[in-house]
């Protein structure tokens, strides 16, 4: 009985301690995130310092490493092929590296490390984390590496450019415009994301909620955002527990293209098929199936491969001193035409390709 | 099954296949190598990224090494990790002072360890089955606690330390507590009663029992300091990327299993040297930092993981039952030696 | 690891007959209060929402729990002998891909399943000459197996990945019809869970397995082949493994090098929450089907009534604890009674 109470209260007696303690510490005034605010945690951009010359010649013989969320992930394979195709083109070498989890961030940091030691002349990267990766990329451009993210940035401060995919703001905005033109502007919808903490997602999400206050689309409910956590399984649960929770579904968008993969094979092989309607964003070889038997009737993507090519590009110029990253500053970006740097140096693609069954037969990504 | 090569020592056998030695020795041999003929391996650059990246395995591997030694095993320690983290961005986010919120993270971890222990010693549940189930649910709740948000904007000088190196040399400043904490633990479990009961408990729990050992608290007290460790772990995780996730620091738990067994520590109990464990965690650090330079695939990476970490089992057995059999042909009158168990 | 916490039910009492009955309905009532916290929940959930259990309800309840389902009776396998196999959802990933492969390049279908069995069967048996050659604990060799047998994985398929559209329409029709509410994979699973339960309690080979997990030194002098019958646990759970990832390609028309990952954790979830023990010797197939299903189950009760996703994993391991805690102490309390009834015998014997 004593082997029983000896070590229990001791332990309540150390919990007292470090209580006791922890509230001295607050007593006598910390570090908190009010005080702390002031000094921003971001560095300053190399790009405001530094002036451009738009006619420097374009330098060849350069080594371009991507590092995309995941490696063995056909969307980034295809992304990535793009990028080599460009890179190549340019007389550069390519390189690709990577983790095969998209969530291993402490693996994708390390793999920066590696590419700072490496001394490669730009990496081209797509983040597993806004933040995580902040202090290797500051790190490798304090090296002379120059940073473009694509596809998922990082914190503003932490690179050199973000190539967007669209504009968050135009990719939320078609989504609701695919889904009312599908339900004809009535109805339930719900939302099936990633994970929680995906940030496109969440950003995109945000721009869906803004469409929807618009008057044309008073009629539609959007009644749940879900994650399915781009997992098959879960995503297949969580658009079943939506057809349940509100028999009366018009419609799902699902902003990620494991998620909508996932619904449209469930959808397709339950009575929902053609009675619910799916969007959001897929790739074509995924979504092919689903098109031809009726189950989905539009979708939207960019094209992926344009974005590594775009990444490259970009590259290649802040390497060769043709642009710094400022907003304003205009280059050429090969065969693809003439890209202005934006509002935070970020560059956008284009608007997204919307594929339905007249055009999908056009693309194989 | 274990007990054989304790139960027979053999001076010369054991000499010869002390498996923490050859995986220093290995450890030296592929550091030499890298600086000889690996580009960039060398410079104090890299080795601070090797160390900085290495330290959360470094750190659980402390109190996981002599968990495992006295014969139990703590799955959760990714979770607590995490589950810190993510009571830190928390608090951090409703304004709290990081010089508070970070003792209440480590308490958390004191907690976290002792349901685990309290689990394992009081219901008497098997370690593996109770620390599974803690995996998910600390897992859960960090998910709970922190939902979708990424806190990143931890005060500068805190940072500094979770990334910064000590003066310019290439040892990171975070590998200074680590040291502390290596020398405590090998000061207990290689020069203190402590030890020598953690190894009697692993080796045969009713024996240690006999002796006299307190094995429920001795195994409690194990359980309290790898969670302890752990949160930690999750709140130099934190600094060190600058980012608090619900899901920081996940799958860590294999990693550490796989370095821990690397060096040597035997998954039966009653085995195992503190120098081994940290060889064979610095020996998968290092290698995998080669294996980036030299442009290894991650897909081969986990492949080579696998092989070392099946290898690294095997091949001590292995070399046990030779020497065995070896011993019985130079031994004129065959000892009776059980087959093996 | 060890698992020195010996499973307290061992003392057998001299006259085993009343013992080994209580024994038996213990473990049967354990099986029955799965059951029933499993209908309570799928009525709860019911009348809360009454869409929750129609035809297409019970549909997806059912297929939702096949692939799990057939995993965790391999795992139960394993377990029973006191064993474990970290390595099925790299087994389950790899033969989904070699499947869809085959089926891609114009393969029979029913070929395919075969294949996939095969290829995991294979694994299991390197899975189980490890461990039961190399006399080394099953924990360490399968997560070796489980990061080899993913970089295998993920260095064959690269990135490429399999989709609906490269699989024959009677395939992927064949992983979401049924008869009615009952669908094909459902009935495939019943069968091999019934077949699999009915070889681990009647067959000599398949009662060793429970002996071997109570007890490897007296199961090896009592004459147990310990070696083959771990060896055939073990492709058992390999082969199981393999016929869930063909299934897995079926139902979700979808494999890439990721596929499976992490899911090992979810299977030993469900087994222990069937109430098969860590500790060996204990348990049936039936019980872990029924964890498999309860786990399953409580992933689509949540979403159908409202609860936060978020929610979902914390639940998940609270009900694990629970579960082991539960039997933990059920199990003392048995060992109490059939303690104090051997006493009683005894003294009765002397008197």
């Amino acid at each position: 009985m004593s082997e029983r109470t000896t070590p229990a209260r001791r332990l309540t007696a150390v919990v007292a301690v470090v209580g006791v303690v922890a509230l001295g510490a607050a007593a006598c005034g910390g570090t908190t995130k009010n005080s702390s605010s002031k000094d921003s945690s971001s560095a300053p951009t190399a790009a405001s310092t530094a002036s451009a010359d738009p006619g420097a010649p374009l330098k060849k013989g350069l080594t371009i490493a991507y590092l995309p969320k995941a490696v063995n992930n056909p969307y980034f394979t295809t992304s990535d092929t793009g990028g080599r195709k460009a890179v190549e083109a340019a007389g550069s070498t390519y390189k690709e590296v990577g983790t095969s989890s998209s969530t291993d961030t402490a693996g994708q940091v390390s793999y920066v490390n590696t590419l700072t030691q490496q001394r490669v002349d730009a990496i081209a990267v797509s983040a597993q984390d806004p933040g995580a990766l902040c202090t290797a990329l500051n790190q490798a451009r304090k090296n002379g590496v120059k940073v473009v993210t694509y596809d998922s940035d990082t914190n503003a401060g932490c690179r050199d450019v973000f190539i967007s995919q669209a504009s968050s703001e135009d990719l939320g905005r078609t989504e609701v415009q695919l889904m009312a033109e599908q339900i004809g502007n009535k109805g339930r919808i719900a939302i099936l994301s990633a994970a929680q903490t995906a940030t496109n997602q969440n950003t995109w999400i945000g721009f869906m909620k803004d469409e929807l206050k618009k008057p044309q689309y008073k009629d539609i409910q959007l009644v749940k955002v879900a994650y399915g956590n781009d997992d098959a399984q879960t995503s297949f649960q969580q658009t079943q527990g939506l057809l349940q929770q509100y028999p009366d579904l018009k419609g799902i968008i699902s902003p990620t293209t494991v998620g909508i993969k996932a619904a449209a094979q469930y959808l397709s092989g339950s009575k929902y098929k053609g009675k619910v309607q799916l969007t959001g964003l897929g790739t074509p070889n995924d979504m092919r199936a689903y098109v031809a038997d009726g189950t989905v009737r539009s979708f939207e993507l960019w094209d992926p491969a344009k974005l590594g090519a775009l990444a490259a590009h970009t590259a290649i110029a802040l390497v060769s001193g043709r642009i710094t990253g400022a907003p304003g500053q205009t280059y050429t970006a090969g065969d693809m035409g003439t890209f202005t740097i934006g509002q935070d140096s970020t560059v956008v693609l284009g608007k997204p390709t919307v594929f339905d069954k007249s055009t999908i037969g056009q693309f194989n990504f | 099954m274990t007990d054989l090569g304790k139960a027979a020592p053999r001076p010369w056998a054991r000499d010869a296949l002390r498996w923490d030695t050859a995986v220093g020795a290995l450890l030296v041999v592929l550091l030499v190598c890298s600086f000889a003929f690996v580009d960039n391996f060398g410079n104090a650059l890299n080795l601070s990224f090797l160390i900085g990246n290495t330290l959360p395995i470094a750190l659980i591997a402390l109190p996981m090494t002599l968990l495992v030694v006295s014969g139990e095993i703590d799955l959760s320690v990714g979770s607590t990790a995490g589950l810190a983290g993510a009571v830190m961005g928390r608090l951090w986010n409703a304004g709290m002072a990081i010089e508070v919120i970070i003792p209440l993270c480590v308490l958390l971890g004191v907690v976290c360890g002792l349901v685990n222990g309290l689990l394992v010693t009081r219901l008497g549940l098997p370690s593996l089955a109770v620390t599974i189930g803690t995996l998910a649910a600390y897992r859960g709740i960090a998910q709970i606690v922190l939902g979708s948000d990424s806190v990143t904007d931890f005060p500068q000088q805190y940072l500094d330390f979770g990334s910064g190196r000590i003066g310019g040399s290439f040892v990171p400043q975070a590998a200074v507590p680590w040291a502390v904490l290596l020398a405590v633990a090998v000061l207990v479990l290689h020069a203190t009663p402590v030890g020598r009961s953690l190894f009697a408990v692993g080796a045969s729990q009713e024996a240690a029992r006999f002796a006299g050992v307190r094995v429920k608290r001795l195994k409690l007290s194990m359980f309290v300091a790898t969670g302890t460790v752990s949160a930690l772990t999750g709140v130099f995780w934190a600094l060190h990327y600058a980012s608090a996730r619900y899901d920081n620091a996940t799958g860590l738990e294999l990693s550490v299993i796989a370095a821990v067994l690397l060096g040597g520590i035997d998954f039966d109990g009653g085995r195992g040297t503190l120098g081994g464990a940290v060889a064979g965690v610095f020996l998968l650090g290092a290698l995998q930092n080669v294996m980036s330079l030299v442009n290894v695939s991650a897909q081969s990476q986990t492949l080579i993981t696998g092989v070392l970490l099946v290898v690294s089992v095997l091949a001590p057995r292995v070399a046990r039952q030779v020497a065995r059999a070896r011993h019985r042909t130079a031994a004129a009158p065959p000892p009776p030696v059980p087959a093996a168990t | 690891m060890t698992m020195t916490a010996k499973p307290a039910p061992a003392p057998a009492p001299s006259g085993a007959a009343p013992g080994g009955g209580l024994l038996d309905r213990v473990l049967k009532v354990r099986e029955l209060a799965i059951a029933v916290v499993l209908v309570l929940m799928l009525l709860a959930t019911q009348l809360d929402n009454s869409a929750f259990l129609s035809e297409q309800g019970i549909k997806d309840l059912l297929l939702n729990a096949t692939i799990l389902v057939l995993v965790g009776v391999g795992q139960a396998t394993v377990v029973i002998t006191r064993n474990v196999d970290l390595s099925v959802g790299s087994t389950l990933g790899v033969t989904a891909f070699a499947a869809g492969e085959f089926l891609r390049g114009g393969g029979n279908p029913l070929l395919a399943v075969l294949i996939a069995v095969a290829l995991g069967a294979g694994f299991g048996v390197v899975n189980g000459l490890l461990v039961s050659l190399g006399q080394v604990p099953a924990l360490v060799v399968t997560l070796g197996t489980l990061y080899i047998i993913r970089g295998l994985d993920s260095i064959w398929f690269g990135s490429r990945q399999i989709t609906a559209a490269d699989l024959p329409a009677g395939f992927v029709s064949f992983g979401r019809d049924g008869l009615g509410a009952l669908p094909y994979l459902a009935v495939l699973t019943a069968v091999v869970l019934a077949a699999a339960a009915y070889y681990l309690r009647n067959y000599r080979s398949g009662r060793d397995m429970y002996a071997l997990g109570s007890s490897p030194e007296a199961a090896r002098l009592a004459g147990v082949p310990v070696r083959r019958r771990i060896l055939a646990a073990y492709v058992l759970c390999g082969a199981l493994a393999g016929l869930a990832g063909a299934l897995y390609l079926a139902r979700f028309g979808n494999v890439d090098s990721g596929t499976g990952s992490g899911y090992e954790l979810t299977v030993v979830s469900a087994v222990v929450v069937g109430g098969v023990a860590f500790t060996g010797g204990s348990g049936s197939l039936y019980g872990a089907a029924l964890g498999a299903l309860l786990l399953t189950s409580i992933n689509s009760v949540l979403p159908s009534i409202g609860v936060s996703s978020v929610w979902v994993q914390a639940i998940d391991g609270t009900l694990l604890l629970l579960a082991i805690a539960v039997d933990r102490v059920v199990a003392l309390r048995v060992a109490a009674v059939l303690r104090k009834r051997a006493a009683q015998t005894r003294s009765a014997h002397h008197d």
